[in-house]
């Protein structure tokens, strides 16, 4: 499962990240990890994108990019 | 001055408050060499006079801004004597990241840890003394916000530059992946130097940069060492990299961070931040937020009590006043040394030129102190999350709506801050289409067709729909530009939600004072020598001084009028308007005072105001030419100031050009289409 699918409220350890390039090294470097906790904290108001809490900050990333990044629950 | 000391640390790290509090006022604002990106330079003098250079805020030294080109290359190429890399306690793991990469550089660095009150009150413990031992660097615990501990992280600073203590080479990578940087070092070069070291993991990273800048003879053998990089490494050497050294950063933090126990606990800014992006009350709260912002700065009606000046336009008209003031005696003192009637003028002309600038100034410094206070408190992060799902629409990031929404203002400091979009393609897009934002110059050019073509309409609603005609342009806009220009580029999103804090009083000045003054030095010389270029082609044809109808000006405009008459206004008075509205887009009602009627300048600035009608203008336009012109001049080119400032962002001429003739087609488009389905209905 991705990132994508989890609800607000629901976390779960990174297992590896589909994206390439820029968009990958970006992820990356902003502390999304494989191993590292995530846990989603809402949607925006309009529905995407997302606030996630990882390494003990909050990051918004669309919903298209969370769902290049894998999730073991 | 020999000692010159960087700030490095990720944005809202607290690292423009550190600065400003060690260098006071001592500070002087510039651009670095062939980018627009602000480069901030201050003096620190207690013990001895150091140089202290403030780098734009960067999450790691893999560039995607040019802001991140910038910090990166300062450090990497001029290799300051020392660099403070300001480190965000409450969020430490990310912002260590940086600091292991400043590390890999080999430069003299202290750690100061800021934001220490933050978490002391979470209830976590940071053991500095430890973190210093394990890094060989300095590690002080400051609270940037308060001053405390800056006298100790400056001791500590100044010693550590002036004993260059390195930081400590840590093995971060796995003994693989070490090997194979370790030889593409051996490649760039013979003897073992910092740079090539770094430079050898940014080839391992695939950084197209570093990787451009290989010597031809060297490319095939670094190509290949790069993929035994990338085998050792199980395939991906960037991700392991990144992933080496965020394991490293976890181990750290084991050691040297206590934290409470209690898990996460829910802050001040948790809370108020459920309340700001609220599904339900996000957007009106950021209406009403952007609607106060607007009312502070430009509002003759302010909070809806009829002639209660806002702030911004109390002040501009204490300064308006007392800058006639100053005038009008200028004036008599050179009548009264007998100059004549031509050096008169050219004396006014300049003193109007002045004025133009300075009652501007007021607005500017409103709207920016407002606009800092937003951007510092972290509530323009949550405009761009809110905002985003809107502007992904039209193939834009919800950061293009700050700029957009500046335009609003003024479309100089917005074009200014479009260069924190991280996308080229979204900062090239958010440039063209911004300056479709009405600004506050053009208001008075409504005001003045409201108040004599529309008197028995609803007026404002007239010039209510003028700002939404520019909205739309814009959108349509950036959906074509999106669609033809800039095909297949996608932007992203990946941006940190900063915590909620008040900002100090301090930075909030400074920032305000910083933008108005560049305002003054950069919009002022503009309107200054334009005034005056404007008075001379107004008042002189080849055979000496004349009558307006007869000068030069008039000339230009009688020559150029035809291509206005598709638009239906093919009048020179109407094209002389179009020309001084480049130079400042409110010039053109003073351009009509004096082409229709040769009115007082009270009158003009009443006309403005929309509190009197320059009845003359109707002997030109009906409402359908008046409404086209409206538009058109809404749309075309900005005034030349705000060229200035997208020749600066865009960093070409054929960019600026293309801005330019896209900006000119829309608003013909637009004005054309006006004129005949009004013509029609």
């Amino acid at each position: 499962m991705t990132l994508r699918d989890l609800k607000p409220g629901q976390q779960g350890k990174v297992a590896g990240i589909g994206a390439a390039g820029a968009v990958k090294r970006r992820i990356m470097d902003m502390g999304v990890t494989p191993g590292v906790e995530i846990k989603v904290i809402k949607t925006a108001p309009l529905g995407d994108p997302v606030e996630v809490r990882v390494r003990g900050y909050e990051l918004s990333l669309r919903k298209d990019e969370a769902a290049q990044i894998q999730i073991d629950m | 001055m020999s000692m010159t000391i960087a700030l490095a640390g990720n944005p809202n790290c607290g690292k423009t408050t550190l600065f400003n509090e060690i260098t006071g006022s001592k500070q002087h604002v510039g651009n670095w060499p062939g980018v627009t990106v602000e480069k901030k330079e201050g003096v620190y003098k207690k013990d001895r006079e150091v140089l202290i250079l403030d780098l734009p805020g960067t999450y790691s030294l893999s560039p995607y801004s040019a802001e991140e080109i910038v910090a990166r290359d300062y450090i990497v190429k001029e290799r300051p004597d020392l660099v403070i890399n300001i480190v965000d306690g409450v969020s430490i793991e990310r912002n260590l990241y940086l600091t292991l990469q400043i590390m890999e550089t080999g430069i003299p660095m202290v750690v100061a840890m800021n934001m220490m009150d933050e978490v002391e009150s979470r209830g976590d413990r940071i053991d500095c003394g430890k973190l210093s031992e394990l890094l060989g660097v300095p590690v002080v615990p400051i609270v940037a916000r308060t001053g405390k501990g800056l006298q100790e992280l400056m001791t500590a600073a100044i010693g550590a530059a002036e004993n260059r203590t390195k930081p400590h080479k840590i093995d971060i990578f796995d003994k693989e992946l070490a090997v194979a940087i370790r030889s593409i070092a051996d490649v760039l070069g013979d003897k073992e130097s910092d740079e090539n070291n770094w430079r050898a993991i940014k080839l391992a990273e695939d950084d197209e940069i570093i990787g451009g800048l290989v010597p031809a003879d060297k490319k095939a053998a670094v190509k290949e060492l790069v993929q035994v990089a990338n085998r050792a490494a199980g395939g991906d050497a960037q991700a392991s990299i990144a992933d080496s050294r965020y394991r490293y950063i976890g181990a750290l933090v084991k050691d040297c961070v206590k934290k409470s126990g209690r898990g996460h606990v829910e802050t001040k800014s948790d809370k108020l931040d459920k309340i700001l992006t609220n599904r339900i009350l996000a957007l009106p709260l950021f209406a009403g937020i952007m609607y106060l912002l607007f009312a502070c700065t430009f509002s003759e009606n302010f909070l809806f009590v009829p002639g209660l000046p806002s702030p911004g336009v109390w002040l501009a008209g204490i300064v308006e006043e007392a800058w006639g003031g100053v005038a009008e005696n200028v004036i008599t003192v050179t009548e009264n040394l007998g100059a004549s009637e031509w050096a008169v003028g050219l004396v006014s002309g300049c003193l109007d030129g002045v004025g133009a600038v300075f009652g501007f100034l007021p607005l500017v410094l409103v709207l920016f102190l407002l606009m800092s206070f937003l951007e510092d408190s972290g509530y323009m992060a949550r405009v761009a999350f809110v905002m985003d799902r809107i502007f992904r629409h039209f193939g834009l990031s919800g950061r293009s709506f700050i700029p957009m929404l500046m335009g609003f203002g003024c479309s100089v400091p917005a074009l200014m801050a479009s260069r924190t979009l991280e996308s080229d393609k979204d900062r090239k897009i958010t440039m063209m289409i911004t300056p479709f934002m009405s600004c506050g110059a053009k208001l008075p050019i409504y005001a003045m067709f409201a108040a004599t073509l529309f008197a028995d309409s609803n007026q404002t609603a007239v010039v209510f729909s003028v700002y939404m005609l520019g909205i739309v342009v814009a959108v349509v806009s950036a959906l074509l530009l999106n669609q033809f220009a800039f095909k297949s580029q996608a932007s992203n999103f990946i941006m940190e939600l900063p915590q909620y804090r008040i900002p100090t009083l301090k930075s909030v000045l400074i920032h305000g004072w910083e933008k108005v003054k560049g305002f003054a030095v950069k919009a002022g010389t503009v309107i200054f020598a334009s005034t005056v270029l404007i008075w001379f082609l107004s008042n002189f044809n080849f055979g000496g001084m004349c009558d307006m109808e007869e000068s030069l000006l008039a000339a230009i405009g009688n020559g150029i009028k035809w291509i206005f008459a598709p638009l239906g206004f093919a009048d020179w008075r109407a094209s002389v308007g179009v020309v001084t509205g480049w130079i400042a887009k409110e010039n053109i009602v003073a351009t009509f005072g004096q082409l229709f009627g040769n009115v007082s300048e009270e009158t003009v600035e009443a006309v403005m105001a929309g509190e009197e009608a320059l009845p003359g203008i109707t002997e030109v336009f009906d409402k359908i030419s008046a409404y086209s012109y409206m538009a058109f001049n809404l749309l075309c080119m900005p005034c030349f100031a705000a060229v200035g400032a997208m020749k600066r962002e865009y960093g070409s001429w054929k960019w600026t050009l293309r801005a330019v003739g896209f900006q000119m087609t829309a608003a013909y488009v637009v004005a054309f289409l006006i004129n005949v389905i009004g013509n029609l209905l």
